[in-house]
């Protein structure tokens, strides 16, 4: 199969849409007017490298990477799984970038002002790079459940937030990853942005008894799927008509 | 019913929440020590070609407030219109330049700023040359899916009127929100390209 064609359009009835008056937030942050559509050019079908070099030692591991004086309190958990595009294939050479709350549910933050306590050895961000399959890992402690200002007692699941890059800018994604069988995720205002309830059920990561390190963490398996190229396969041709 | 076809559905899309920061730029926001420097600090590396610019811009929502929790992200190419990535076969980029920056805005003002050279002209598809442009990635608390733009430059009329996307636009009315115009602060190239997510002025997103 040849690559090098344009990127799939994005299901915009899958995404959530921009304006969800229930997380109040995007009520004055989404555009109205409809998107402008244009098949990629080089622009979009291009998009920046990160090297492994970039990638320090503790980087994927938040147990140690901000540690002071001891190791953070909190569940410790193994969190791995794959980059995929949406024909199946592993994406190579992908920077992960992940950030979350301590075990409390209190970011290390100025403006956060939950009154869960910070850990002093808990920093709570790190990154990877997928390997050759796509595949990544990553040490963390199980983030805590928060509330935050929309509705008068909206709380967040657990959860982790995922910025990754794929091989082009039209790939960017932001994300979140849940945990199986939390009760939260369906009461949730930004969880329900989501409009389809498969596509939530993607984004919840499973428990994965298989890759635990037994005594020590327990671990979940979350994939992240990536737009799909188009086969250029017929492309002189059709450039012809 | 037919076979299925077994494609993926892309992950959907999440805010990037308030903290975004914490993720993308942590020594940004006081986590130092876990990595050496915030990713996208530096777009120029060294000796460069072109001429150097700046861009600067603040993102408003719909009330005129501007954002100060935003996550701008911009990729373009060199001065002679290569991108400094793999899938740009036609050859390869200037070295010492990465095509790629993000900033968090400044805390106070909610100001983005980037340091970097003026971008050549790329070929669309049909081998026509689009107009020196810069692609631009917005994500920020209550927005539910990265919005993507594009920054052309106000002293390029001419490549901007034969521009493959900027003349197809039937709306011209909305074309300026995607031309910044030229300005000059300590004797160097300034781009102003404010961002307004609602309103009269909303600028122009893609569906890339
Ligand atoms: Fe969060």
């Amino acid at each position: 199969m040849s690559d090098g064609g344009s990127y799939y359009q994005r299901d915009r009835l899958w995404h959530p849409p921009a304006y969800t008056p229930g997380y109040k937030t995007s009520v004055t942050r989404s555009p109205q007017r409809a998107l402008l559509s244009f098949d990629n050019s080089i622009s979009e079908m291009t998009g920046p490298t990160f090297g492994h070099s970039i990638i320090g030692e503790l980087d994927n591991d938040l147990i140690l990477n901000f540690a002071k004086d001891g190791e953070p309190i909190g569940q410790r958990i193994i969190v791995h799984g794959r980059v995929l595009d949406e024909n199946g294939r592993g994406v190579p050479n992908c920077l992960v970038e992940f950030w979350q709350a301590n075990a409390g549910g209190r970011y290390r933050h100025k403006k956060e002002s939950y009154l869960a306590p910070l850990d002093p050895n808990f920093g709570g961000c790190g990154r990877t790079i997928t390997g050759e399959d796509g595949s990544y890992r990553f040490r963390t402690i199980q983030p805590g459940a928060y509330p935050w200002p929309n509705g008068p007692n909206d709380w967040r699941p657990a959860h982790i937030h995922f910025s990754v890059f794929g091989h082009a800018f039209a790939q960017r994604l932001i994300t979140q990853m849940y945990f199986e069988g939390d009760p939260m995720i369906w009461k949730c205002p930004i969880v329900a942005t989501i409009p389809d309830r498969e596509a939530i059920e993607r984004l919840t990561a499973a428990l994965d008894m298989n890759n635990t390190v037994p005594m020590d963490s327990r671990a979940y398996k979350f994939d992240i799927v990536l737009r799909g190229r188009r086969s250029t396969l017929f492309e002189n041709r059709m450039e012809g008509n | 019913m037919a076979q299925t076809l077994g494609h993926l559905k892309e992950s959907a899309s999440q805010t990037a929440g308030p903290y975004v920061h914490i993720g993308c730029t942590p020594n940004y926001c006081e986590i130092e020590g876990v990595f050496p420097e915030d990713l996208g600090t530096r777009m120029i590396l060294g000796d460069v070609k072109g001429e150097r610019i700046r861009i600067v811009g603040r993102v408003f929502d719909g009330t005129g407030t501007p954002l100060k929790d935003a996550l701008v992200e911009i990729w373009q190419a060199d001065a002679d219109g290569l991108y400094p990535s793999p899938q740009d076969k036609r050859g390869t980029a200037d070295t010492n330049f990465t095509g790629w920056g993000r900033s968090p805005g400044d805390m106070q003002t909610g100001e983005f700023r980037f340091d970097t050279v003026k971008p050549g002209r790329v070929p669309a598809k049909n081998g026509a040359l689009q107009a020196p442009h810069v692609t631009v990635w917005i994500v920020a608390r209550g927005i539910n899916i990265g919005l993507h733009t594009r920054m052309y430059f106000g002293d390029e009329d001419a490549a901007n009127a034969e521009d493959p996307i900027l003349s197809r636009i039937e709306h011209r009315s909305r074309v300026p929100t995607l031309i910044a115009p030229r300005t000059a602060e300590d004797g160097m190239p300034v781009y102003r390209f404010d961002i307004r997510l609602q309103g009269p002025d909303e600028t122009i997103f893609f569906d890339i």
